[in-house]
């Protein structure tokens, strides 16, 4: 849609949250750009999927403002909050798909439930969004039980993106997933967000995740947010971003991503 | 700025024309799928699609302006795509990439139809034939365990069977007492109101007290069980299976059958008849509070006439039933526990399918015995 291309469609200010005695967020603040891919990375417990939970409305924060396209997520009427969950695409960590419902119909849910049209139109957009997703035609028909770990989240993706959100939350999308899966997975959220001009938030744990697609990634630690690329947290002094950026793990995710930088076309394309 | 979707047909010269305009949204598919349906599609043309219009386009809009693409295609028009703002390309590219194509019809469900209602009583008739063999290899399966037990009793978990106990019968004297009682208050209150047009109303108490120990006691309180802890067991296994601990009790070289089905069985099977016999207590108080209150038959005369109506058999006819329900009880609750497979949805339909059945089979049971029982004089 139109706008300055830094234009913001999350901005959170201040948030605090608390189970409890015990302090998630203090005062965290954190600004995402429309049509760049964020991670959120940060260790166990340190509030990730809350931060998530509590932008997409499911989790009432203590304190702080989170906007989100403009509103006030918090502060919405009833209809309001309906219209702007039509705007956004939620993918949970394994898929959560309604069991009872085929993969189709899982995916027309939305479909029917904001958009009145012909059954067979409706089909054949659940079908699409099937083979957009990379799922073969015939889990169509399958229920969420009788698929793979890794063809759930696709499955869980198609219907995330049922109404062309156009923000899209991902919690911890290769999680669980073969290397060789989480590597599709990240090219597809990759090749997605090029054509489909999506703002793609996510909460990961994967570092090759972080590397391939990530355009910033945003640190979790003590509380609050620190935001930057890779290349600035990699000087960051910090000892927590030392361990997590230097580690092992990550100087061979950091080599990976060096060396499939090349192929990955710049994602600008935007839907006008 | 969002204008509504539109297309319309142009002739221009020698070309075809189809000229889209608008917002292409998946909120106004719905329509727009109404207007390309509409629209007449010449062939064997040169056709141009021209987007130049369109100024909104997401993967609906996209798929619209294939599929009319492919109609056309399909009629033998030579098509181009044009004016295609940069923009729209890259979604353009990766649906057709992908290959989207519309979705086959879909059939008319084959229960729709006779041939098909037949096949469905068939399918339903084997489905049954198998699920009654395949409870009865479980039930074989736990009298196998109980032989192998019988060696070695010291394996028997005591303090789970007492759980158990604790659970399905104790906790369940409240709920079972109560019904008891009111059932034996509108025993009382119709068998007094139909025999009083005899003169007959001291035999409510015969009818009462065979009623009630006979049949009425154990039913009731084997009933109540399985829609009480039958239904449990179900849930508890099944919850156990979705989170794969039957799989690693076996992996421990713990034997499902042993740890989980035998205190289930054992425990239902010693406290079904305690709960009878309490049933059978609470029925007769009921029905004797209501003699008294309707027909003035004081509690003296009510056991005197009640001695003289029942004998020690009619009490144990009725216990003597409550083991045997008890194990079709709980072995059908865990047979269908460990039927579960993966999803939270089927821990749902199958423990609602194991009270139907469990209720069902007691039910076949009691009209067995009524026969072995009359075969036998009782």
């Amino acid at each position: 849609m139109d706008g300055a291309p830094d234009d913001i469609v999350i901005r959170v200010k201040g948030l605090e949250t608390r189970f409890g005695q015990q302090i998630v967020h203090d005062g965290l603040d954190l600004e995402v750009r429309r049509g760049e891919v964020i991670g959120v990375v940060g260790g166990s417990g340190s509030g990730k999927s809350v931060l998530l939970r509590a932008i997409i409305g499911l989790k009432r924060p203590d304190a702080g403002e989170i906007d989100v396209l403009g509103r006030e997520v918090w502060r919405l009427d009833e209809a309001a909050a309906r219209e702007l969950e039509r705007r956004w695409g939620v993918l949970f960590q394994d898929g959560a798909l309604f069991s009872s419902l085929t993969v189709m119909q899982n995916i027309e849910v939305p479909l029917r439930e904001h958009c009145p049209m012909p059954a067979r139109l409706m089909d054949e957009i659940a079908t699409c969004k099937i083979a957009l997703v990379g799922l073969p035609e015939a889990s169509g028909d399958k229920f969420p039980a009788q698929l793979s770990g890794g063809m759930r989240k696709r499955a869980g993706l198609a219907r995330a993106l049922a109404l062309d959100p156009e923000i899209l939350f991902l919690d911890e999308p290769t999680a669980g997933l073969d290397p060789i899966a989480a590597a599709e997975f990240d090219r597809l959220i990759g090749d997605l967000k090029a054509s489909l001009g999506l703002t793609v938030f996510l909460v990961t744990h994967d570092l090759d995740t972080l590397y391939a697609i990530c355009d910033r990634i945003a640190v979790l630690v003590d509380k609050r947010i620190r935001v930057g690329t890779l290349a600035q947290h990699l000087q960051d002094p910090d000892p927590w971003f030392q361990a997590y950026f230097h580690g092992p793990r990550a100087r061979a995710a950091l080599a990976a991503g060096a060396a499939a930088a090349q192929p990955v076309a710049p994602a600008g394309a935007r839907i006008g | 700025m969002a204008s509504a979707a539109s297309i319309f047909a142009v002739e221009d010269g020698r070309a075809f024309v189809l000229r889209a305009e608008g917002s292409w949204l998946v909120g106004d598919a719905g329509p727009l799928d109404g207007r390309l349906r509409q629209l007449r599609l010449p062939s064997g043309r040169q056709v141009q699609l021209d987007l130049a219009g369109v100024d909104r386009l997401d993967t609906a809009g996209a798929w619209l302006v294939l599929r009319t693409e492919q109609a056309l295609e399909a009629r033998g028009n030579t098509v181009a795509v044009t004016n295609v703002r940069p923009s729209f390309a890259p979604l353009l590219a990766q649906l057709r990439e992908h290959g989207a194509v519309s979705p086959l019809p879909h059939p008319i469900p084959p229960h729709h139809t006779f041939i098909g209602f037949l096949a469905r009583l068939g399918e339903v008739t084997t489905m049954l034939a198998r699920r009654g063999y395949a409870m009865l290899g479980f039930g074989g399966l736990v009298f196998t365990t109980i032989a192998r037990l019988s060696w070695r009793p010291g394996r028997l978990r005591l303090t789970a069977t007492f759980v158990q106990m604790e659970q399905t019968g104790l906790d369940a004297m409240p709920i079972v007492g109560m019904l008891s009682f009111l059932v034996g208050v509108v025993m009382a209150y119709q068998g007094a109101d139909q025999l009083r047009r005899f003169g007959a109303e001291i035999y409510t108490v015969n009818l009462l007290g065979i009623s009630i120990l006979r049949e009425l006691g154990v039913l009731l309180a084997a009933i109540i069980i399985a829609g009480r802890s039958g239904s449990a067991f179900t849930a508890q296994i099944g919850t156990m299976q979705v989170n794969q601990e039957i799989d690693a009790l076996h992996t421990l070289g713990l034997d499902p059958v042993e740890v989980l089905v035998l205190p289930r069985v054992f425990g239902l099977m010693l406290t079904l008849p305690l709960l009878v016999f309490y049933a059978d207590a609470m029925g007769l108080l009921g029905g004797c509070l209501m003699t008294w209150g309707t027909l003035g038959i004081n509690v003296p005369a009510f056991l005197d006439q009640l001695r003289g109506a029942i004998t020690m058999w009619t009490l144990w006819i009725g216990v003597i039933k409550a083991p045997f329900f008890a194990a079709i009880i709980s072995m059908v609750g865990c047979y269908e526990g460990f039927n579960v497979t993966g999803s939270a949805d089927s821990v749902g339909r199958l423990t609602t399918q194991s009270v139907v059945e469990s209720i069902f089979l007691v039910i076949v049971a009691d009209a067995a015995f009524s026969i072995l029982f009359s075969l036998l004089h009782i």
